[in-house]
């Protein structure tokens, strides 16, 4: 091991010490920040305490209101990845391994289209969605499923190459099962890590969503907390601090997920 | 047994030689496809073409070149180079951090603790920060920030040259934050791949700690590392959210440009001239994507 490849102890946590550091002051400030006491200086723990006090249903309506289409919203969009893209990875690998490739570059393409060009596009499409669909706010996850698309992909592919789908398909339908029972009892379960990690993956970018939202005139939990900055901006950094930490769970999750997956 | 084959068989069945049956079976087979393929069709395919040909097109929609005429005005130029600027400074900054850092975490278990939590932090930063990191600046160095505040009692006005928080050169400092992150996710695997007999080898031929990173590490790691800078550099140019909660009018950055052309209400055929700044992004985005495409390709040849 003295090779010279490795950084010696002192050199890495210098490194991480310095650069973590750095990168905790914002969040801190965040975290103090949402304990002031009005510009005047001192502390309070007025602005967390009135979250949940009498009221606050009233006072934070429209904040609450943008949770939960939030939450909606990234309800939906993993019924899409479940519902529409799921069965087409099983179906492209088991029957058409041929259209791999296009499939993953389906997929990759949202990186190379940003939100903020799709948007564009996404105006006229929506003219049409309401008129089908009416003006709900869940219609935004049509969009969405092609944000998370991606990730999504990624997540589910992993655990695809890493278990002999074909075979285990295979052997389930010669001893008689349809295909809904492969899919249901077989396939699923030996690919419950990755739909996993592709769902939480999913919710974490729905919750940090903003541009499609605000530029197509929608409520969710960025474009609310946004507007709420303006006037109450603390208790907009405790919502962003509680999201960030949201996403952070989930994604140790998926870290988790990972990490068991290379054990068994 | 039948359903076996028709379960396994290949792709190329399809031909004259085919029983009916078979090719109802075959057909079915592609239908499954079809909820995804109309899917990608509605909501990719049709928005991104609509996105790139609305800027060809007047309001009434005739044929028209002014919209991209329009990209090459003087004060649109000059937004695309505030973008340039911006993303190629964040690049630069967040790639030299974000590989120190991955260097740094060489030799650290990679299911321990400490890289689980980076890497689920550098996640969290990298993709879903957004309104929220603008949030965390603001909090730090705003005009009442932690920072500002402490750099004000020890006489340093932070602010001497203007709200410059709420202007372009602010998002320097937000963008570096999500972009060191992204670079640690991206370019950690490639640190990774580093082989040891590489550095066997160079040990065996009397080579030192020096030769090892000059003439193995450095070259082999190079294309990733460029790579890497490319993607970090067409995230901050397609990044908005940040941009739009720390400056909430004008138009100083492509994205805004495109925000102020998609919600004016006063000024007729704005919505082409989005179109047309859509597919000078797409353009910039495709460059530099098909680049680090290339770049990584070249990287993956010996990582496996």
């Amino acid at each position: 091991m003295k090779l010279g490849t490795e950084p010696s102890a002192v050199t890495r946590w210098i490194i991480l010490g310095v650069v973590g550091i750095i990168f905790a002051i914002p969040i801190v400030a965040l975290i103090q920040f949402s304990f002031r006491d009005g510009l005047g200086g001192g502390y309070t723990l007025d602005h967390w305490t009135g979250l949940f006090g009498e009221g606050a249903a009233r006072t934070y309506r429209g904040l609450f209101q943008a949770v939960g289409n939030s939450v909606l919203l990234a309800v939906v969009t993993v019924a899409i990845v479940l519902v529409v893209l799921l069965p087409t990875m099983i179906l492209v690998h088991i029957q058409f391994p041929k259209l791999k490739r296009v499939l993953e570059f389906i997929c990759i393409v949202p990186i190379t289209v940003p939100a903020i060009v799709l948007v564009v596009g996404l105006a006229p499409v929506y003219s049409v969605v309401v008129k089908i669909f009416g003006s709900g706010v869940w219609t935004l996850a049509f969009a969405y499923g092609i944000t998370v698309l991606p990730y999504a992909y990624r997540a589910i592919q992993a655990n695809l190459e890493a278990v002999p789908v074909v075979t285990l398909s295979e052997a389930a339908r010669s001893l008689g099962a349809n295909w809904a029972t492969v899919l249901w009892r077989v396939l699923l379960p030996i690919l419950r890590r990755g739909v996993l990690a592709a769902a939480f993956i999913s919710v974490a970018v729905v919750l940090g969503e903003f541009t499609i939202a605000s530029l197509l005139n929608r409520v969710n939990l960025q474009t609310a907390l946004l507007q709420v900055g303006q006037s109450d901006p603390w208790v907009a950094a405790i919502f962003a601090l509680l999201a960030l930490t949201f996403a952070f769970v989930l994604l140790l999750l998926i870290g988790r997920l990972a990490r068991n997956r290379n054990n068994s | 047994m039948t359903t076996l084959t028709d379960a396994s068989a290949p792709v190329h069945t399809s031909g004259a030689g085919e029983t009916p049956r078979r090719r109802t079976v075959h057909l079915a087979k592609y239908l499954g496809l079809t909820p995804f393929a109309v899917y990608v069709i509605l909501f990719l395919a049709i928005p991104t073409t609509l996105a790139v040909v609305t800027g060809f097109f007047t309001e009434d929609g005739a044929f028209t070149l002014d919209n991209i005429a329009g990209i090459f005005a003087p004060n649109v130029l000059a937004t695309f180079g505030s973008s340039f600027w911006v993303s190629a400074v964040t690049a630069i900054v967040g790639a030299i951090v974000g590989a120190l850092v991955c260097y740094a975490l060489l030799g650290t278990k990679a299911e321990g603790t400490l890289r689980t939590v980076i890497d689920s932090l550098s996640s969290v930063f990298a993709q879903f920060g957004g309104v929220m990191l603008a949030f965390a600046f603001i909090a730090t160095i705003g005009n009442q920030g932690l920072i500002t505040v402490f750099l004000r009692g020890i006489g340093i006005d932070l602010f001497a040259n203007g709200p410059w928080l709420y202007q372009v050169p602010g998002l320097l400092p937000v963008y570096i934050y999500f972009q060191v992150p992204l670079m640690i996710i991206t370019f950690m695997p490639a640190l990774q791949g580093l082989k040891v007999q590489w550095a066997e080898a160079n040990a065996t031929l009397g080579g030192n700690r020096f030769t090892y990173w000059t003439r193995i590490a450095i070259p082999v790691l190079a294309p990733s590392f460029i790579g890497s800078l490319l993607l970090l550099f067409a995230n901050a140019f397609s990044s908005y959210a940040t941009a739009a909660a720390l400056i909430s009018q004008g138009s100083q950055i492509v994205p805004l440009q495109i925000r102020s052309a998609l919600v004016s209400e006063t000024v007729l055929g704005r919505e082409n001239m989005a179109g047309a700044l859509a597919l000078g992004m797409i353009v910039v985005m495709v460059i530099v994507m098909w680049g680090y495409s290339v770049l990584q390709g070249r990287t993956s040849r010996w990582q496996r």
